[in-house]
């Protein structure tokens, strides 16, 4: 029995990360595959590929990786075979009927579900597994066969990213305000501290609602997914929406007038107080250890 | 121009998720509803296109008859009329949706030049529903999407990935799906509720097919709440902040 | 946390905090005061309250409440006046608007004025003038600050030494021997002397925990803010402009920053229950404040578009925050103050809104510290209930109804529509068949007349007023009158089954009467007493009356609407040392009062006992046996003729009914209805009637009942009445007649209560205490063939044959005072309760 991984590089975290996952399935051969994007990317064409390539080798399983690309393309996959497709596994039971633990609400719950499929189409969900590096993998070039309709969405620009300030996605601090902030000015204090520390300006989905900051500062199941060091959560009440998107920050520190918030459950330090009167005593006492 | 968003009726959550005893969904008694954030700026944007482009917006949802909350919603903000895909309340797989959505758009008989959808939903997450529309009818289908021009018959899609974004250019019709920051919904005005309520609403029951992504339980992720360390009551903590952030080395 | 305390709070909210911080000021300083929630903002109505108030209110007490709350808010510098308008859709609300209008100037509340559609245009320059008739403006309405105010009370109580513990949950309390021993909570366990449950709409889950009842109901009210409002944008304050109650839809419009609130009290009454409310972690937004429901709203949107259709009809308005909020209701609209019945020590100040929160918790601070508060709150009492009003049914029931009188126009009669039929007298069937109209009392089904006694009407002809304004002859009927004339002609019986009655029995229970009740109890067994009982100040608690039954047992005879409270106060202030003990009979005896001319022919002719003059005076009770029933009869009267109460056991009423009946009917007996006894009767003979005419703001002295010589024994209150029977007092209880009905239009008018005396030039009348006179009671004298009126009169009014004037629905009518004592005018000497 063999599987495919599809890989958008080797060299790709969750790339790497779905043939970890796709080991689950016990299979002997276990073949990622990455596609030759010479005409930029064409998610409709690249599933065209992957399809071939599943009749070809009789595939068991078409794994990917649990990213943009992964999920898109696979779904392509799952649309043109009319086959179900699992999105964002944490885990496969290949037993008979297969099962999956897949992720809902951005993560926050999961579901058990049965999947009744040929191939199985699944992809990882972003850190369930870990890494580890990809020894072989085969580049394969876009299907000849693919059709007109499959190549006509395909990237035919990119604008680059404006360089100025530190990437919220990338930050090493993330210094973040929910709706105890309280108006759009409010934000000030927010970004001398984030400031202070080199690190991003972030929000919840209150404060883009309300129009206070731009959405691009939203972190969140429908915002940016972050990772830093430590995220410092200022008058957030920790929905789960919010959770969603900093679940993956090292540390979590929450500075909150309610010691009962949600955002406590999910946080390994904690200031129970007023954001007004703590976040600028914090600035000011960065300020006097670096002696400026 | 002529536009179908689809959207999907969603518990508002909380802080906190708590489980039906059955575990099969979300304890919504204390809930109100939604319509899933990157579907309702699907339908801001359908609204904003046909405000400059002319033509009438169609909102789709398929879902329990209490659904039809979420439809006039999206039509107090100013969709033309809407289509109700009435289910008994379980939730369908992300196949047996696309396909009921498929047959309600061929039965709906319009010429849609747009059908916007979110990039995935609130609370299932599958990623598929419009990719399957989009092949079922032979469409297009750009993902992901945080800007839309349109240029006569030409979108111009912006989505948002690492280090900037990449464009697309379809022809329409097509499809899109739209993440949340494309723009900021707007709230609806009294008269524009007022209208909703004498808005179309074309309702139908279609026939549930097998599920073959089957949900057998939710389950609550293990080990996720934290014993948090208080490091103090209001400005006095300030120290003790700084000092931890000495610890990890970002001061 | 404290291993125990004086006093345990719980709940943070304006309730809470202002309990704490009266408490305090009272010099109780251990204190500690609880929440589940965080602070300053736990999570409860307090967070999301209106936060309006509208001083003017038909009862006293709420009044009395409210104004005390807006003196604390503007101390604490949280009151922004902005003035407030009710406005009239209909010439209905017209009317009431003038009764608002009589009511701000009985209970002093000034200035007040009626405006015209143009004058209200002019301070809401963006309402629709078109569809209203006229408003009633209240300029010193205003707008406060809850959380503020409460957080500002809780510093001021922590520096006074309490302590305070947020986001702690109470799990359980604990009770021994009756009596409240300890707070069990997430964070360890209090003992506490006394705790107050000021939880809100929580308040009957916590009480439960220690087996006693909070009855109220949370209840939802749909609020919207939208906006950004054009017309606001250069706002000064968060109100520049007077709120707008829209009386006839129930609902309300107010500026708040750059919105405009519109809430509503229209819809389907929504009731949940407690154990209903989310947790602060399962809710969206707060516990209190719920998913909306817009489908119970769609009216109350075009109504709000109609009277605001400048701003609500602005596209470019976007409906921003709407929820269902939850608030506490209870069964008669009225708050829950004291301590319960249930559990000594635990303490309940729930039900409270926004505009009585601060005067509430300083009333509740001084019943616990003195055992009595400025404000008599008699009504909010929560020993007040009787089992069945305690009952879910029962509160969702009325809590339901009473929800939609919010902003309804209630007449003072208005009776109760659903969950009746709660409590049937033993007479009840007869009475149904003689046509008994049926108003509640205490929860009993009780006539007001019957309308069997309609060919009296002709008898009397016209000796009745027939009262032509459809208001006054609302929830009324001249066959009162005409019942209380053959009453006085002939006889006439009455279902007094809403009585409550309690015995104290035991060794020391002569000790316990005699320090309880202000009369002389060390009488001989057989006699009846009647009675004030008094609050230390002074103050009426109560009037009623005790028989000696034996040596060691007095029966408590009192009236139905207060029983449950007296029963309570005669509990709190039995002796300590346990040597008397109380026993509630209420539901044991029914009673059946008989009374008139020929009462005496009637009973002799059912007994072979002696009730002549001379065998069975006045004031005493015997044991009679009528047919097979030993009835136990009490000669007195509180309509002023001769006559008895004859008391029976519950399961023997109708017998006795039957006896009565069959007996009377050779002498013309008729039954009569309530309207007889509670107030045509009395009034006639100037009784007073506690709620009315007493209460603890007047004393005996100025209520004219000040008679013989104080008695030598302590009793409660004494030291305040031998000094108020050493002063000259500042007001006399008078009875007044009305000289001439005609308004203006020519229709005859009658007075219902609650109006203001003014002096003839139509100036207010008000007394050296500062207390405003107005009518206490109103009511018809038909044998006097006159309208009657009670009023408490400064010295320099209370003269007899002073002419003065009423104020009624806009109008002024010419009273005189009839007697300015207890001399009633009619029957002045009292012969006929003694022939």
């Amino acid at each position: 029995m063999a599987t495919l991984v599809f890989i958008e590089s080797p060299d790709d975290e969750l790339s790497q990360q779905a043939v970890v996952f796709a080991q689950q399935l016990g299979d002997e051969e276990i073949t990622a595959v990455a596609i030759d994007g010479d005409g930029g990317y064409a998610p409709a064409a690249w599933a065209q590929t992957l399809v071939e390539l599943a009749q070809q080798r009789s595939l068991r399983a078409v794994v990917g990786p649990g990213s943009d690309r992964g999920n898109e393309v696979l779904a392509h996959v799952a649309a043109k075979l009319d086959q179900p497709m699992a999105a964002n596994c944490v885990s496969v039971d290949p037993g008979n009927p297969t099962s999956v633990i897949r992720t809902r609400w951005g993560g926050t719950l999961l579901e058990d579900a049965v999947i009744h499929g040929s191939p199985l189409l699944l992809t990882s969900s972003a850190h369930a597994v870990p890494a580890a590096p990809i020894a072989d993998s085969e580049t394969v070039p876009v299907s000849t066969s693919a059709s007109e309709l499959d190549r006509v969405v395909r990237v035919v620009d990119t604008i680059p990213a404006s360089t100025g300030g530190v990437s919220l996605a990338d930050a090493e601090v993330v210094v973040s305000g929910g709706r105890g902030v309280g108006s759009a000015e409010g934000f000030s204090i927010i970004e001398e501290l984030a400031g202070l520390l080199g690190g991003a300006v972030g929000c919840s989905r209150a404060v883009t609602s309300a129009g206070w900051r731009p959405h691009t500062d939203q972190v969140g199941q429908t915002g940016t997914k972050v990772s830093p060091e430590i995220y410092i959560a200022c008058g957030i009440s920790g929905a789960t929406q919010h959770m969603a998107g900093c679940k993956g920050a090292k540390r979590l520190l929450a500075i909150n007038a309610d010691g009962e918030a949600s955002i406590l459950a999910g946080a390994d330090y904690a200031v129970i107080g007023d954001l007004h009167e703590v976040v600028p005593a914090i600035s000011a006492e960065i300020r006097k250890v670096r002696g400026t | 121009m002529n536009i179908l968003v689809c959207v999907k009726r969603v518990p508002l959550t909380g802080g906190k998720i708590t489980l039906t005893e059955d575990g099969r969904a979300i304890q919504t008694r204390h809930l109100g509803f939604t319509v899933s954030p990157h579907e309702e700026c699907a339908a801001e944007e359908a609204i904003r296109i046909i405000e400059q482009e002319g033509g009438e917006s169609v909102v789709l949802t398929l879902g329990p008859s209490e659904a039809e909350e979420q439809l006039r919603d999206m039509m107090a903000i100013g969709a033309d009329r809407a289509i109700h895909l009435v289910t008994d309340g379980e939730e369908w797989d992300a196949q047996a949706t696309a396909a009921a959505i498929v047959a309600a758009i061929r039965e709906d008989g319009t010429r849609f030049d747009l059908l916007l959808f979110g990039n995935e939903s609130a609370d299932a997450g599958n990623y598929q529903v419009a990719i399957r529309v989009a092949a079922a009818l032979g469409l297009p289908v750009v993902t992901g999407v945080k800007a839309i021009t349109v240029n006569g018959g030409t979108l111009r899609c912006e989505q948002e990935v690492p280090g900037g974004r990449d464009v697309y250019e379809v022809p329409m019709p097509a499809v899109v799906t739209v993440k949340e920051g494309i723009n900021l919904p707007r709230y609806p005005s009294v008269p524009g509720r007022m209208r909703a309520k004498r808005k179309p609403l074309q309702s139908s029951r279609p026939a549930a097919a097998d599920a073959k992504l089957q949900m057998r339980r939710l389950l609550l992720p293990e080990g996720s709440t934290k014993e948090a360390q208080i490091l103090g009551q209001g400005a006095e903590a300030a120290p003790r902040v700084v000092e931890i952030l000495q610890e990890i080395g970002v001061v | 946390m404290p291993a125990r305390q004086r006093i345990v709070i719980i709940g943070a909210g304006i309730v809470g905090n202002s309990v704490a911080y009266h408490l305090t000021q009272l010099g109780e300083t251990e204190i500690t005061l609880l929440d589940k929630g965080p602070l300053p903002n736990p999570g409860g109505s307090t967070g999301h309250a209106s936060n309006f108030i509208f001083p003017v209110d038909h009862s006293k007490e709420m009044t009395s409440l409210t104004l005390e709350s807006m003196r604390q808010y503007k101390e604490l510098d949280v009151y922004l006046e902005c003035g407030g308008i009710e406005v009239a859709r209909t010439e209905a609300r017209m009317q009431e608007l003038n009764r608002r209008m009589v009511s701000a100037k009985t209970w002093g509340i000034e200035p007040t004025s009626l405006l015209t559609p143009a004058q209200i245009k002019e301070l809401v320059p963006f309402i629709n003038e078109e569809i209203l008739l006229g408003g009633f403006y209240t300029p010193g309405a205003g707008v406060v600050d809850s959380l503020r105010a409460a957080t500002i009370m809780r510093e001021r109580a922590v520096e006074a030494g309490m302590s305070v513990f947020a986001n702690t949950e109470v799990l359980g309390l604990d009770v021994e021997h009756g009596r409240i021993r300890r707070v069990r909570t997430d964070r360890g366990d209090i003992e506490a002397d006394r705790v107050v449950i000021a939880c809100g709409c929580w308040s009957p889950r916590i009480a439960r925990m220690a087996g006693a009842r909070i009855p109220l109901t949370p209840a939802v009210h749909q609020m919207i803010d939208i906006g950004p409002v054009k017309q606001f944008e250069n706002a000064r304050t968060l109100v520049d402009y007077p709120i707008v109650r829209d009386m006839d839809t129930n609902m309300y419009e107010r500026q708040d920053g750059g919105g405009l609130e519109i809430g509503s009290y229209a819809h389907r009454p929504i009731m949940m229950d407690a154990d209903e409310i989310p947790s602060i972690e399962e809710s969206a937004l707060s516990p209190t404040e719920l998913p909306f429901t817009q489908a119970d709203f769609e009216l109350q949107m075009e109504q709000a578009l109609e009277i605001m259709p400048e701003i609500v009809g602005d596209e470019s308005v976007g409906v921003r925050y709407a929820i269902n909020g939850l608030l506490s209701v209870t069964y008669d609209g009225l708050p829950l103050l004291g301590e319960t019945p249930e559990v000594q020590g635990l303490w309940s100040a729930a039900a409270i809104w926004i505009k009585e929160g601060p005067g509430a918790g300083k009333t509740v601070a001084e019943l616990m510290v003195h055992g009595e508060s400025e404000i008599d709150v008699y009504e909010s009492n929560i020993a007040r209930a009787y089992p069945h009003q305690k009952t879910k049914t029962h509160i969702q029931a009325r809590a339901g109804e009473g929800f939609n009188k919010m902003y309804g126009i209630v007449h003072p009669a208005e009776q109760w529509e659903s969950d009746r039929r709660v409590k049937l007298s033993p007479f009840y069937e007869r009475e149904q068949e003689l046509g008994a109209v049926f108003y509640e009392a205490a929860g009993w089904e009780r006539p007001q007349w019957y309308e069997s006694n309609a060919p009296l009407l002709e008898e009397y002809g016209d000796r009745i007023n027939r009262r032509e304004a459809e208001w006054e002859a609302r929830w009324w009927s001249p066959i009162i009158n005409a019942e209380h004339l053959a009453m006085r002609d002939r006889a006439g019986y009455t279902d007094l089954t809403a009585f409550a009655l309690f015995d104290v029995t035991g060794p020391g229970a002569l000790d316990a009467v005699q320090r309880i009740a202000m009369r002389q109890m060390d009488v001989p067994v057989g006699r009846v007493v009647y009675t004030p009982v008094l609050m230390p100040s002074g103050g009426f608690k109560a009037d009623l009356t005790i028989m000696r039954i034996d040596e060691t047992v007095f029966r408590v005879v009192t009236g139905g609407a207060w029983g449950m409270s007296d029963l309570k106060w005669f509990s709190d202030h039995l002796p300590p040392d346990g040597s008397a003990q109380i026993h509630d009979q209420t539901n044991a005896w029914t009673t059946l009062g008989l009374w008139g001319p020929r009462a005496r022919d009637i009973l002799s002719s059912v007994t072979s006992d002696d009730v002549s003059h001379e065998g069975f005076p006045f004031a005493w009770w015997r044991s009679i046996e009528v047919g097979p029933l030993q009835v136990m009869a009490s000669r007195i009267s509180y309509v002023g003729d001769l006559g008895w109460e004859l008391y029976v056991p519950i399961e023997q009423g109708a017998r006795l009914w039957d006896i009565i009946a069959e007996a009377g009917l050779p002498h013309g007996a008729v039954p009569m209805g309530a309207g007889v006894y509670g107030t045509t009767g009395r009034l006639e003979k100037c009784y007073r009637a506690y709620g009315a005419e007493l209460e603890g703001e007047y004393d005996v002295v100025e209520a004219g009942m000040a008679w013989g010589k104080v008695k030598d024994q302590d009793f409660i209150g004494k030291e305040a009445h031998v000094r108020q029977r050493s002063e000259e007092p500042a007001a006399h209880m008078c009875t007044l007649t009305v000289d001439d009905h005609t308004s203006a239009s020519g229709v005859k008018r009658y007075m219902l209560g609650g109006e203001p005396v003014l002096t003839e030039d139509g100036e207010p009348i008000t007394d050296a205490k500062g207390r405003r006179s107005y009518v206490t009671s109103a009511g018809a004298g038909p044998s006097i063939g006159k309208h009657i009126l009670m009023s408490y009169l400064p010295p320099e009014h209370a003269v007899v044959g002073r002419s003065l004037q009423v104020q009624y629905m806009g109008e002024r009518y010419p009273v005189t005072v009839a007697t300015n004592d207890s001399t009633p005018v009619f029957d002045p000497d009292n012969s006929r309760v003694r022939s």
